[in-house]
This record gives C-alpha cells, sequence and structure tokens, in this order.
C-alpha cells in the first residue's frame, strides 16, 4: 500500500467515524421537525449547554465519566421538554417564521446566557484520549469512541420508533397529523416526548463532542449550520435522508481536506451542498409523494 | 347508542351543518347519503371529534362526547374510517394496524385483534410488510377499515368507503361491511353510492346542503322520490 493510499484510507475511516456523529446530531433536529413540523434553530446551543454541563460535572465535580454522560443526557432532555412547553407549544398555531424567530430568539438567549455564567474562556475535560495506529493509520481513540456511542444511540432510536407504541406514533404523526386523535393520540403528549428524545439525542452529542472539542459560548456555531444543512440535504424530517447525507457531508470534509487544508474540506462539502439544492432541492432520499 | 341532537358545525365562517338530529340503535346499521358537499363528511369528523360543533349535542352510551377530548373519543367505542382512507403512506401495513390499536385498553388484545383483522381480511396478512401507500385502492380501504376495528370499537363510522373504487372491490368492500355488522359492530356509514348503500343498511337519513331532509327505513328511501330530487339537486 503506498503511502497516499494509506491517507486516503485514512481520511475515509475519519470521514466515516465523522458521518456518524454528525448523523447522531442531524437524527435529533430531524426528529424534532418530522413530527412537531419546527425546526429548533438553537439545537447546537442545547448540545453547548451539554457539553458545559459535562465540563463542570466531570472537571469540577468529578463526577465518574458515565454518570456524568446520563446526567447530561437527562438534562439536555429536560431542557428540549422546557423548549417545547415554554416557546414552541405556544406559537404552534402560528406562523411557521415566528416559530422560526423564536427559537433563533433562544439561540442568542442561550449563547448570552452561557457569556456571562461560563465567561468566554475555552474549556474542556483535560483527558488526553489515545491515538491509535493500526497499519499505519492514526485513528483517534476519541473518535472511535463518540462513533461508537453515536451508532449505539442512533440504535436505540430505531429500536423505540420501530417497536413500541409510542414510537410508532411518532413515526405515524410526521405522515398525517391530523389523524392521530382518531388513533387515541393525544398529539401533545408525543410532542413532548419526541422533545425529550431530541434533546436526549443533543445531550448525547454533547457527551461525545466534548471529547474532542473545547467548549465555549459560541461552540454552537460549529455544529449547527451543519447540522441543519445535513437535514435539509437528506430531506427535512426524512431520518433515513439525514443518515445518509451525514455520512456523504462528512467523507467530503475529510476527504476534500486531504487534499488541501482541512478547512478547504468543509468548502467543498458546503459548494455540494448548494449544487445539490439545485439539482434535487428535496433532499437526497425524497419522498415520492 | 349514539345521539345528536341539533348539531351545528362549520369551518371558519362556512356552516356545514345546521340543526342536524339523528339517532343510531345499538346494532344498527345506518346510512347517510346524500348528494357532494351536502355536510358528510362533517358529519363523521364531528362524532369522531377531529371538529367540534358550534351547537348540539352528541352523546354516545350516556356519555357527553363534547366533554370528551377528542383523542379519548375513541376509547368510548367509536372508530372513524376516515375519507380518502388516510393511511399512513409510508408505514408497512402492519404498523398501520398497531396505530389502530394504539389504546392502552387495546394493547394487551393486540394479537387477537390482528387475527381477527387478518381473518376478515387475509389479503392483508400477506400485504403486512408492504408499505401502506403502495397498495391499490382496495387493499387500502381494506387497510383502512381494518386499522379501525383494531381498537374494538362498538360503533364503525365509514366515510365513502366506496370512493374511487372499481364495481367489483366495491362489492366487495359492502359485503365486508355487512359481516362486520353481522360481528355485533354497529355501523353508521356516509355514502354517495346510493342504490348500493341502501341494500346493506337499516335505515337511511338524506343529508341535502347541511340539514337531514328525509329519514327513513332503506326499503322506503330505494324508490321514494326524495332521493331522486336530492340528487338531480331540484
Amino acid at each position: 500500500m503506498g503511502i497516499f493510499d494509506v491517507y486516503l484510507l485514512e481520511a475515509l475511516i475519519n470521514g466515516v467515524l465523522l458521518g456518524g456523529v454528525l448523523a447522531l446530531l442531524s437524527l435529533g433536529l430531524n426528529l424534532v421537525f418530522g413530527v412537531i413540523d419546527v425546526v429548533w434553530i438553537c439545537y447546537a446551543e442545547l448540545i453547548m449547554l451539554g457539553m458545559y454541563a459535562m465540563y463542570f460535572l466531570s472537571r469540577v465535580y468529578h463526577a465518574p465519566m458515565v454518570l456524568a454522560a446520563a446526567i447530561c443526557i437527562v438534562t439536555v432532555g429536560v431542557l428540549g421538554v422546557l423548549l417545547h412547553v415554554v416557546v414552541i407549544a405556544p406559537l404552534l398555531g402560528a406562523a411557521p417564521i415566528n416559530q422560526l424567530l423564536a427559537t433563533g430568539g433562544v439561540l442568542f438567549f442561550l449563547q448570552s446566557a452561557a457569556t456571562i455564567l461560563f465567561g468566554i474562556e475555552f474549556k474542556n475535560l483535560g483527558v488526553r484520549l489515545p491515538v491509535l495506529k493500526v497499519a499505519g493509520m492514526f485513528i483517534s481513540y476519541a473518535r472511535l469512541l463518540a462513533f461508537g456511542a453515536a451508532l449505539i444511540g442512533m440504535v436505540l432510536v430505531y429500536l423505540f420508533l420501530r417497536r413500541t407504541y409510542t414510537g410508532t406514533a411518532i413515526r405515524a404523526i410526521a405522515q398525517d397529523r391530523q389523524i392521530m386523535t382518531l388513533m387515541g393520540v393525544d398529539s401533545r403528549r408525543i410532542y413532548v416526548i419526541t422533545s425529550a428524545l431530541g434533546g436526549g439525542l443533543a445531550g448525547l452529542a454533547a457527551c461525545l463532542l466534548v471529547l474532542q472539542y473545547d467548549v465555549h459560548p459560541f461552540v454552537g456555531l460549529s455544529f449547527g449550520p451543519i447540522t441543519f444543512l445535513i437535514c435539509v440535504l437528506g430531506g427535512l424530517g426524512n431520518f433515513g435522508g439525514g443518515f445518509v447525507a451525514a455520512f456523504v457531508f462528512a467523507e467530503i470534509i475529510s476527504v476534500g481536506g486531504l487534499y488541501l487544508d482541512l478547512e478547504w474540506g468543509y468548502v467543498f462539502a458546503f459548494a455540494f451542498f448548494i449544487a445539490m439544492m439545485f439539482v434535487r432541492p428535496q433532499g437526497l432520499l425524497a419522498r415520492r409523494s | 347508542m349514539l345521539e345528536l341532537t341539533r348539531v351545528r358545525a362549520g369551518y371558519g365562517s362556512f356552516q356545514a351543518l345546521f340543526d342536524v338530529s339523528l339517532e343510531v340503535r345499538r346494532g344498527e346499521a345506518v346510512g347517510v347519503i346524500g348528494p357532494n358537499g351536502a355536510g358528510k363528511t362533517t358529519l363523521m369528523r364531528v362524532i369522531s371529534g377531529l371538529i367540534r360543533p358550534t351547537a348540539g349535542s352528541i352523546v354516545m352510551e350516556r356519555v357527553d362526547l363534547l366533554a370528551t377530548p377528542p383523542h379519548r373519543i375513541v376509547e368510548i367505542g367509536i372508530a372513524h374510517v376516515p375519507e380518502s382512507r388516510r393511511l399512513f403512506p409510508r408505514m408497512t401495513v402492519e404498523d398501520n394496524l398497531k396505530m389502530g390499536g394504539f389504546l392502552p385498553a387495546a394493547r394487551p388484545k393486540a394479537r387477537r385483534r390482528f387475527d381477527f383483522v387478518y381473518e376478515l381480511f387475509p389479503l392483508l396478512r400477506e400485504r403486512r410488510r408492504q408499505l401502506a401507500g403502495s397498495m391499490s385502492g382496495g387493499e387500502q380501504q381494506m387497510c383502512a377499515i381494518g386499522r379501525a376495528l383494531m381498537s374494538e370499537p362498538k360503533l364503525l363510522l365509514l366515510d365513502e368507503p366506496s370512493a374511487g373504487l372499481a364495481p367489483v372491490v366495491v362489492d366487495l368492500v359492502f359485503a365486508l361491511v355487512q359481516r362486520i355488522r353481522a360481528g355485533g359492530v354497529t355501523v353508521l356509514i356516509v355514502e354517495q353510492n346510493v342504490q348500493q348503500v341502501l341494500r346493506i343498511v337499516d335505515r337511511a337519513y338524506v343529508l341535502k346542503a347541511g340539514s337531514i331532509r328525509a329519514a327513513g327505513a332503506a326499503a322506503e328511501l330505494r324508490d321514494s322520490a326524495i332521493i331522486r330530487e336530492a340528487y338531480l339537486g331540484v
């Protein structure tokens, strides 16, 4: 294997690992959109708060990592419910633009509140996870762990959506909102459960991202736009589409970054996104209507 | 069993029902016939709670439906097969039926209800892994009726079950409705296919422009002038 092939393979593997985390990120946003028909513009700011929760629990209160992660997931899940009950639910009958503006307002509110509460310094867990060397390639253990946990998280959500009555109702409500009452489903309850799930996924994402990135009040800007674009690329509300789009995006970023600088990977990815908006504006896996 | 008294309903400023009174007794099959835009679908929606009337009362076995949250009406024993079926198109037949049995009270009986529905519609058993939206109109109608039966209803509301189906399939659907009714389910059916529906119901109401214009035994209505009048729009 030539040295170049090794780099390419390494980039491909890193792309898959990144794709797993991006897929997890987009799943939460997609679920909420598919079910409630609202885009949580402030989704990445929930992740930011989760990362701070991890920082404080682990670095300041010295909680064991697994316990900290569990508390983080539950806390952000509760934040998701609060977001729904306080901001979204009262606006459900309002024009979609109002809902967008409101969650956009929450974004700036959370950023500012985090700046006041936590300061603008970059903070991290202070753990250095090893880098594995496999067949001449360097694979970050943190990324591997994040990929594995993201995959487990997604499988659990998948099983929940497939096997349980509530999960089936969540899939159904995304297809026909109005007749859910005929099935005996209280849509408001499903919305709250979905918000908890969306928040919980943001919490899990926070646990994984904080292993690789420093947390600061504006860290959401690094994940928010890309998560949103992945959802759009996959077809907003289309869970399978979002999953595929996450890996496509991650490979473009990872392999594109191989030839030039890492930043070029993002340039390629966003250029690809814009081009796709012309070619397939309805999303990669468009539904046949 | 079900009693509507002077029900008024509409959408925004448009009034679709004017003082509609109607009664369905246990074990009966009752039809509501009338031309397009007579308010038949509104009538069904008002009973199942999809829209709230602006006046009047609806009582099912002494339970005031207007004081019941819409999603709890199915618990009282009313299942509604909506106009144009409204299946979940990108879910399997099995998942669609599962949604019909969503009620906590229905869940422990799910196995038996699945067997019951699959026995009534053997085709659905074959197609259970297929996406509901990919089936033919007749198959979808059976799936929609099957979904409603999953909650073990006492009263089945059928809104235009024959709409858009080939004549042979219409015969099949009506035959199945008769079987369901013979199994002890009370049926309230709204139809434009007047001649055929009058053959399977005991009584019928004629609805036109939002009010009841006639009522009577199916056999009497079949050759009455009122029907022809209602349809010719005189």
